[in-house]
């Protein structure tokens, strides 16, 4: 990896403790300056432009292509089909592990969705590859789409999301419903979503015999590794992923790609080192996405509004060829104290992609219906949707009656109302007006996200010279792993932050899970910590037994490390250098290895989640229906937090995505053809500037002793669930308009108002 | 991408022979053009860059009150003469609420008035275009059509014209200079538009070869400065094309309307000028009743080309607010957010 000049931002550093402070992003100078070299920015010399021909059909198979055509194209060098292409060693078909996807790298003529790749042109230059694949002018056998949630026969899956039970039960819901005074029933519609990360999948493959180096962002080196070594047949020793930076991910970097792996193929079958690039437009297809989802929730509630059932059902779809299942419902397991509650889902087989990962995979889809059709029952039972809340509190989580490791979700109520000015709030909806006559509304969600924890390792070093270095494969999207990781490896060696050389980033250095489910810093973090207290445990050793040290007889648990000296506990004027204590003992440096993982005791005994409560403002045009959400305050308990700064960050960009999920995203499917009709940033709305308002975020105090040995919880999706309801709850109170189906659209409001 | 010729012709006339070849077309900023030959839509044989052509970018005032603007004036030069904004507000306020700061600095003129339909099956080579490939049909009829025309489409195409510019320009009147083969003529910017019918590749009134040297407007267009809005209402607070907008100048004397302009965007292959809307505004007072009457007039002859029936409501509703808003008098400055139902709300930081 090339030399990664970070730097930090000292001035906020307070002296000999790094966690909690707001360091702003080590490799924020690189970024601004344009240094800092995702993986398109690598050119090896010799490198080909590799270019996917894709599919314009979403079900059928591929009769022909004009691969003469295209090859008589100056500039292109090979063309890679089913017909002519690189062995795999073994069938991309087979599923070796829960985490293997199936990916199309032309392995038939089939096409199974739109924009799956068919071919691969290489070339001298991308735009003699991008000629020579529309040269291919692909002919088709073409069978009709399966597009929607009403394709075909529905069907209960086996599991949803990652092995989670597809139903769940607790106590009697019909009872429930039986001795309700008010019931809810009502269907919420979620659209099919894309991850759209800022940089698009890349990757540059380069063979030298059987070796394999790669540049390609992911959020997952060691399993993109093992899959590439299980499709290639080769040692995993043998292959070196370099993926420093990301341009976000969002879940889609978390596998190994078809396109990818596709890039690797045709660098074998070149010889040479090949690039290939996804334009946006195939985005939409190969890489995941978010399934579109029905929700219908019933929920009873007694005279006083205290729940009496809850029952969710999600409806969603797959693939045709591969399981991936929303587990939308499951967002209704941890929330509300109801006594009965039922959870199912089932689903359809459509012509896509699968559908896979995507920033709170679930939740975010499960939160925005749960969070309305709360709100309409709060509204139905003539309580303040806040009181309607706490009413319903649950003090343990309701699907399983255990305690939670932590929960200040409390403290997220009361702070994030006092905040918004919440008591404020009249009850009915349509109350309020800003002076140019605009309605305004004011609604909230809460927010909620498991606390997971993956398997990861890290190796940690002292060194002669006073310096420490900390290596964990790491994965940086952006969210800040540079600085939060490193923040942690300082505290750990006791060192200050640029006394650390921390190496992130690349599949040679340990272990350190994926980069998803929001259990990235706590993972690496708990491995990073155990191999600080390992390595700082080996030099203590040399320290303690060394009668010629001051800190001989102190015993291990008499040190501290702090500032690149161990003292003693008890009397912190005795104490040693590293430096000192390493010459002393003639060794040029120690090292010392530690692992994160979870820990099945504490999850057996406690449910663990992060909490936060969201509140909104919108302002809605009379007659005209357009929205514009003016307001937003978010307070969330998620543990420690290492860095108050990015995780601020976190969570806004988490506010932001469920504003647009209430009002802007939709992947629009052409009902026959089951084409995505709007695959760029122009029609693919998201959120611009002008639609962002002032956020406000509030980090409440949260101790948890149970999650990991740091006690921190995840912060990068909790921000969308919650959010989306909030936006969604406050257009109905600024309109008495429900609106159900989302994106909230003009339309639904217009014909209302 | 496929190989092309780029020609940069030193002179108008030689950029009028070069382009009059076959599988010719201009290029000026090409924030629309490049966009449509990397995704193949467009696949021209030879581009001629007009972007260094002499006396384009100007903006004259003329001796009859009128006003001259080039073709390669950008359209955020044009938004931010401070002169233009003062004359013709309405025009810098859909300027200003089109595409992004990035796109309105490198946009021109001639191509903003040239830009092709954002209709996703134009887009989409794989779906059937009456407009990319003459008689092929028409994949937006029975697709996802939400946001297609309700006014002057045909069996043969529902696609809209996006632009946000034409729109007050074609309230005023504005006429279009060509240069063409046979010389220099001019039309109405109301004629330069065609309206789908049965050939729909047929977009305007240009023939090969033919460049949009500059866009005047006439002495009266001034006379509306003091009540005159744009109003787009789109799916999100900026960078989005218009679901449905309108102009509204009027000229106010005596408490009643001695003339009035309205034309609609979003709705038609074209900028839609309204002009039965106009004739029941003029002697009558600026009231909430006559603004009705000119918003049913304006769509009186709207119908739904699939599911987009809401547009026509929307459309007459934006009709009374542009009305109102312009008789209300045209702000003092554009709003932060230019055109856009906050404008008037506190708050607003920008656009
Ligand atoms: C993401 C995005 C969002 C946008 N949003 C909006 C919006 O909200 N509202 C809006 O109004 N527009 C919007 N636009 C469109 C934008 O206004 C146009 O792309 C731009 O005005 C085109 O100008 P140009 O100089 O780049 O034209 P080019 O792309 O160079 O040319 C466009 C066409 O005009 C022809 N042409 C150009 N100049 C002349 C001339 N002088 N004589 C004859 N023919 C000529 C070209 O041959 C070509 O066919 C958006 C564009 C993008 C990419
Ligand atoms: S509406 Fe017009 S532009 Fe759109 S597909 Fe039909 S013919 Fe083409």
């Amino acid at each position: 990896m090339p030399e990664l000049n970070l730097t930090s931002a000292p001035a906020h550093l307070r002296h000999g403790s790094n966690i909690g402070q707001p360091l702003t992003r080590r490799d924020g100078v690189l970024k601004v300056k344009g240094q800092a070299t995702y993986a398109a920015d690598n050119h090896p010399p010799g490198m080909l432009f590799a270019v996917m021909a894709v599919s314009s059909i979403a079900r059928g198979r591929v009769t022909s292509l004009d691969v003469a055509a295209s090859k008589r194209h100056p500039g292109v060098v090979e063309i890679m089909t089913s017909d002519h292409k690189p062995q795999l060693a073994i069938d991309p078909e087979i599923k070796t592990n829960p985490f293997v996807f199936r990916m199309e790298v032309l392995q038939s003529h089939e096409v199974r969705y739109a924009n799956q790749p068919i071919a691969v042109v290489i070339a001298e230059t991308l735009e003699a590859a991008t000629e020579g694949a529309v040269l291919l002018a692909p002919r088709y056998e073409t069978l009709p789409a399966l597009v929607g949630l009403d394709a075909g026969e529905s069907f209960v899956p086996p599991v949803v999301g990652v092995g989670n039970p597809t139903e769940n039960y607790r106590g009697d819901v019909e009872a429930g419903f039986a001795s309700a005074e008010k019931q809810i029933d009502a269907i919420y519609e979620t659209p099919p979503q894309y991850h759209n990360a800022m940089e698009p999948h890349a990757i540059v493959a380069h063979w030298d015999g059987d070796k394999l180096s790669i540049d390609m962002p992911t959020q997952g080196l060691k399993l993109s590794l093992a899959r590439i070594a299980e499709l290639f047949g080769i040692a995993h020793d043998k292959i070196h992923i370099r993926s420093p930076f990301l341009g976000g991910g969002f879940g889609s970097k978390g596998l190994m790609a078809g396109p990818q792996t596709l890039g690797i193929m045709a660098a074998k079958l070149v010889g040479k080192p090949v690039k290939l690039v996804l334009r946006r437009e195939q985005m939409y297809g190969p890489v995941g996405h978010r399934a579109p989802t029905r929700q219908r929730l019933r929920i009873g509630a007694d005279g006083d509004g205290r729940l009496t059932a809850l029952d969710h059902h999600a409806r969603t779809v797959s693939s045709t060829f591969d399981d991936f299942y929303e587990p939308a419902a499951d967002a209704s397991h941890t929330l509300y104290a109801a006594p009965a509650i039922r959870t199912s889902h089932d689903a359809v087989r459509v012509n896509t992609g699968t559908p896979l990962f995507m920033r709170a995979p679930g939740e975010a889809t499960g939160s925005i219906a749960l969070e309305s059709a709360v709100d309409e029952m709060a509204w139905a039972c003539g309580i303040d949707p806040l009181a309607f809340r706490l009413k319903n509190y649950a003090e343990v989580e309701p699907i399983t009656s255990k305690p939670f490791s932590s929960k200040a979700l409390r403290a997220c109520y009361e702070q994030g109302a006092a905040r918004f000015g919440w008591a404020k709030r009249p009850l009915q909806p349509r109350q309020m007006r800003d002076d140019a006559g605009h309605l305004v509304g004011w609604g909230m969600g809460t927010a909620t996200f498991p606390a997971l924890m993956f398997q990861a390792e890290a190796r940690a070093v002292i060194r002669r010279d006073g310096t420490g270095a900390m290596e964990i494969g790491a994965h940086d999207m952006g969210q800040g792993a540079w600085t939060a990781l490193a923040q942690i490896a300082a505290d750990e060696l006791g060192l200050d932050i640029d006394r650390v050389e921390f190496e992130a980033g690349s599949s040679d250095l340990p272990d350190a899970g994926i980069a998803g489910g929001s259990a990235h810093t706590a993972t690496a973090g708990a491995a990073i910590h155990g191999a600080g207290a390992a390595v700082i445990a080996k030099l203590a050793d040399l320290a303690t037994g060394d009668e010629r040290s001051p800190l001989f007889g102190a015993g291990n648990a008499g040190v501290i490390a702090r500032d690149g000296r161990l003292i003693r506990r008890d009397d912190e004027s005795r104490g040693e250098s590293y430096a000192e204590i390493l010459a002393r003992a003639g060794v040029a440096e120690v090292e010392a290895r530690g692992t994160g993982a979870p820990n099945p005791a504490a999850m057996e005994e406690y449910a663990m989640h992060a909490h936060g409560a969201v509140f909104a403002e919108v302002k809605v045009d009379p007659e005209l229906g357009q929205i514009r959400v003016s307001r937003m305050v978010g307070a969330f308990a998620a543990g420690r937090i290492v860095n108050p700064h990015l995780v601020k960050s976190q969570l806004f960009g988490g506010m932001i995505w469920g504003m647009s999920f209430a009002l802007h995203e939709e992947a629009i499917t052409d009902r026959r053809s089951g084409r995505i009709m709007n695959a760029n940033l122009g029609e693919y709305h998201i959120p611009v500037n002008a639609d962002v308002p002032p956020l406000d975020v509030i980090t409440v105090e949260e101790h948890d002793p149970h999650v990991n040995a740091l006690g921190i919880k995840g912060v990068g999706e909790i921000g969308i669930t919650g959010s989306a309801g909030a936006v969604a709850n406050a257009v109905w109170h600024a309109t008495g308009v429900r609106v159900r189906r989302f994106p909230i659209r003009i339309e639904e409001l217009l014909t209302q108002l | 991408m496929k190989p092309f010729d780029y020609v940069r012709p030193a002179t108008v006339a030689e950029a009028v022979a070069a382009a009059a070849q076959p599988g010719a077309t201009y290029l000026a900023a090409g924030t629309n053009l490049l966009d449509l030959m990397k995704g193949g839509v467009s696949r021209p044989d030879r581009l001629v860059d007009i972007t260094h052509l002499d006396g384009l970018d100007e903006i004259e005032h003329l001796a009859d009150g009128g006003l001259r603007i080039g073709a390669l004036v950008s359209n955020a030069d044009l938004a931010h003469d401070v002169d233009f904004a003062k004359s013709y507000p309405a025009v810098a306020e859909a300027l200003l609420s089109g595409a992004s700061a990035q796109l309105r600095n490198a946009a021109s003129v001639g191509g903003n008035l040239l830009q092709r339909t954002r209709c996703a099956y134009f887009y989409d080579t794989a779906s059937r275009c009456n407009k990319r490939e003459a008689g092929s049909g028409c994949d937006a009829r029975g697709g996802e059509n939400r946001t297609h025309a309700v006014l002057g489409w045909s069996e043969n195409c529902i696609a809209t014209h996006p632009s946000d510019f034409c729109v007050p320009l074609v309230a005023l009147d504005a006429v279009v200079e060509i240069e063409g083969r046979n010389g220099r003529r001019e039309i109405a910017l109301d004629d330069l538009h065609r309206l789908p019918g049965s050939t729909p590749e047929r977009e305007s009134a240009l023939e090969p070869g033919d460049l949009i040297v500059a866009v005047r407007l006439p002495p009266a267009a001034g006379g509306f400065a003091a009540h005159a809005r744009y109003l787009k209402v789109r799916e999100r607070t900026s960078y989005a094309f218009a679901m449905v907008s309108a102009a509204a100048a009027l000229r106010i004397e005596n408490g009643k309307i001695a003339e009035a302009r309205l034309a609609l965007g979003g709705v038609a292959a074209k900028p839609w000028r309204a002009r039965a809307a106009e004739d029941v505004l003029r002697g009558v007072a600026p009231t909430a009743d006559a603004f009705q009457e000119a918003a049913r007039r304006a769509l009186a002859d709207a119908k739904p080309s699939g599911d987009n029936a809401f547009k026509i409501e929307l459309a007459r509703r934006i009709v009374v607010r542009a009305l109102i808003l312009a008789a209300a008098g045209t702000p003092a400055r554009i709003p932060a957010l230019p055109a856009s139902p906050f404008a008037t709300t506190s708050g607003a930081i920008h656009a």
